[in-house]
């Protein structure tokens, strides 16, 4: 049963209209017809609001329950994905999975938070909010990645980094820190594609690459709307106002030049369709994987090393009052 | 010139009795931790430290700087670099730029974090000191780009850096830009390492999030003032999350300490001998020429042994 959000519910009626009738309609060819103009009609109205999602809205979209996650990627765009468990230090963090897979014949790595379609592997995978171990899991797989050549390719989806006691004595902020260095100087191309929500130092610590691709309803931000609404205002309440104000969206971050490229969603989101969003996804990061790969190693670090220490350059002046 | 020797006179601090004569020193300061009442001058006097239960005071930029660094050694760049508003930041009907304008007024400087060279005990060094005072010393684009200059300043100049953080994390107000200056700054760090000069960073109360879990953390050494709060959360964040109290001790130094997160705990009053001597042993041009400047002539080679723990070289 697919989860309807709430600012669907006009199009709730005329879906269920449209469901019964797929299931009852005939072969006859008068009931095709009344199947297609009503597909139609919904289609139309789909896309239309669609195309004037808020930032909250396109929020609520990118955590949808149904939408594809990394591990389906894996399944979908991806041939031979073989997972690979454990930071071999202390622990192995269900909330990042890694390991080699074939795209488009090509080997590559990669590294990624995978929460769960339901509450039961959630809980397991904590929402893919990942602990120390997650993120040195990950720089394992980055070193070998590096070790054997391969393009790095992570994909981004999570609420933010977990906030525990456990997680602060084994040394999150050390785990970040460490695999935000690690990303910055890896000599193998990386290139992370936002899937759902990065958010915070969790989503940078996979998240530095030399192509930022983001899905057009995934958004990218420095916390949460929840956790940013708290720390400006001291109530998560007012999420929706922060989602706005701090300008999230995949479109933002185009215009921002943070984000490469966006990859369009089927119509309605990538969780009506899981398999077209899959191959979109792999059409679109093969030729960014094949572009890198034909650039050398020094070339491509100092572009990295460029992209990163330019960010937001427009945004400081030097005056004196 | 002794290196070593501690110049105690430079630890007094501005509002003590040279600087500020006006002020009544019949002053008496509550301990919030121990509730000792402290004498006004004694608390100077102790660089802001609780004599009783060493509880270590927030310091002011101007007081950081005077107790840390050697007087009138530091020298200012990028004095006038400041932030603009990145995402047209108006929630609340107060712009960002209101903000930012009336913080530089509160605080006396443009943005969160001050920057330059200095020296300690006569140790040459690029110095970069968060402002807590303006914002919570929180990361924008102007702190990242502040801080990237002063790697690169480090890296030209072939000098050791430090970094005294005390800082909220990444900056809201300049969303997506604050976060990616967690990256800035890590890859202007890894150009200094390249060239083998040490980073230092010391963490003050408090250092979290988007500051710790970047820079801050990078050090070659990470050292700590004593009960500074260090962590991902900060104690709200965090007692949101575990739906307590903040127990007793938890992300504070020494916890890091004990968890192997950060190389020392270090006293106020110690920061300036324990900085200066990493630093010379860690540039070992400087520890020859003071073993020279006190021995007489040390051959390069005993010197160079004595770096790599009493070794010599080729053995």
């Amino acid at each position: 049963m697919a989860t309807s959000l709430d600012f669907e519910a006009p199009l709730a009626e005329l879906e269920a209209e449209l469901n019964k009738l797929k299931a009852t309609a005939g072969t006859s060819e008068d009931a095709g017809r009344q199947v297609d103009g009503l597909q139609r009609k919904f289609n139309e109205r789909l896309r239309t609001l669609y195309s004037g999602l808020t930032a909250w809205q396109k929020v609520q979209v990118s955590r949808h329950p149904q939408r594809p996650l990394a591990l389906d990627y894996l399944r979908l765009a991806f041939s031979d994905f073989t997972e690979l468990h454990g930071d071999r230090r202390f622990g192995d963090d269900p909330a990042i999975v890694g390991g080699p897979a074939c795209l488009d014949g090509r080997s590559v790595m990669v590294v990624a938070h995978q929460r769960g379609h339901d509450t039961r592997e959630n809980n397991r995978r904590n929402f893919g909010m990942p602990g120390p171990e997650g993120f040195r899991k990950a720089q394992r797989l980055f070193r070998l990645a590096e070790k054997l050549g391969l393009p790095v390719i992570t994909l981004v989806d999570t609420y933010g980094a977990n906030v525990g006691v456990a997680d602060e004595e084994r040394g999150q902020i050390e785990a970040i820190a460490s695999s935000i260095a690690e990303m910055c100087t890896l000599k193998v191309p990386i290139v992370s594609v936002v899937i759902g929500q990065g958010n915070s130092g969790g989503a940078l610590a996979i998240g530095v690459a030399d192509r930022i691709l983001m899905l057009e309803f995934s958004v990218y931000s420095v916390a949460s709307p929840e956790a940013a609404a708290a720390i400006l205002w001291r109530t998560a309440q007012r999420a929706s106002e922060a989602a706005e104000a701090m300008c999230i969206t995949a479109q933002h971050m185009l215009e921002f030049g943070i984000a490469d490229q966006i990859i369009p969603e089927p119509l309605g989101g990538a969780h009506r369709d899981p398999t077209m969003m899959a191959l979109k996804l792999r059409d679109a990061l093969g030729p960014v994987v094949g572009e890198l790969l034909s650039m050398g190693i020094t070339d491509l670090l100092e572009a990295r090393y460029h992209r990163y220490r330019n960010i937001g350059l427009a945004f400081v002046e030097s005056r004196v009052d | 010139m002794d290196l070593f020797r501690r110049r105690s006179r430079h630890l007094s601090l501005p509002s003590g009795e040279s600087t500020t004569p006006e002020e009544p020193d019949n002053l008496w300061i509550r301990c919030p931790t121990c509730s000792e009442q402290i004498y006004e001058r004694e608390y100077v006097d102790n660089l802001r430290v609780c004599p009783k239960c060493r509880f270590h005071f927030k310091l002011a930029l101007s007081e950081r700087f005077e107790t840390l660094l050697d007087e009138g050694s530091f020298e200012e760049v990028d004095r006038y670099l400041r932030g603009t508003d990145p995402l047209h930041f108006n929630p609340d009907g107060q712009s960002y730029m209101d903000k930012l304008a009336e913080c530089e007024h509160k605080s006396d400087t443009s943005e969160a974090v001050v920057t330059g060279t200095a020296s300690i005990e006569g140790v040459r060094l690029v110095v970069a000191v968060n402002n807590f005072a303006f914002l919570g010393g929180s990361m924008g684009v102007a702190v990242g780009e502040k801080i990237a200059r002063a790697v690169d300043l480090a890296v030209s100049r072939r000098l050791p850096l430090l970094v005294v953080s005390a800082s909220g994390g990444a900056r809201q107000q300049e969303g997506i830009f604050a976060l990616m200056q967690m990256a800035k700054t890590t890859a202007a760090l890894a150009r200094l390492s390249r060239i083998g000069m040490p980073y230092i960073s010391l963490l003050t109360d408090p250092t979290v999030a988007g500051v710790a879990a970047s820079y801050a953390l990078l050090g070659d050494v990470n050292i700590a003032e004593p009960g500074a709060y260090i962590g991902f959360a900060g104690p709200r964040v965090m007692e949101q999350a575990i739906r307590q109290k903040l127990p007793p001790g938890l992300a504070s130094a020494e916890s890091m300490l004990a968890h192997g997160m950060i190389d020392m705990v270090v006293p106020r009053a110690e920061l300036r001998g324990t900085i200066a001597r990493l630093l010379r042993l860690f540039t070992g041009a400087s520890y020859t020429q003071r073993r020279e400047s006190r021995n007489g002539s040390v051959p390069h080679k005993l010197a160079a042994g004595l770096l790599n723990g009493g070794v010599a070289v080729g053995d």
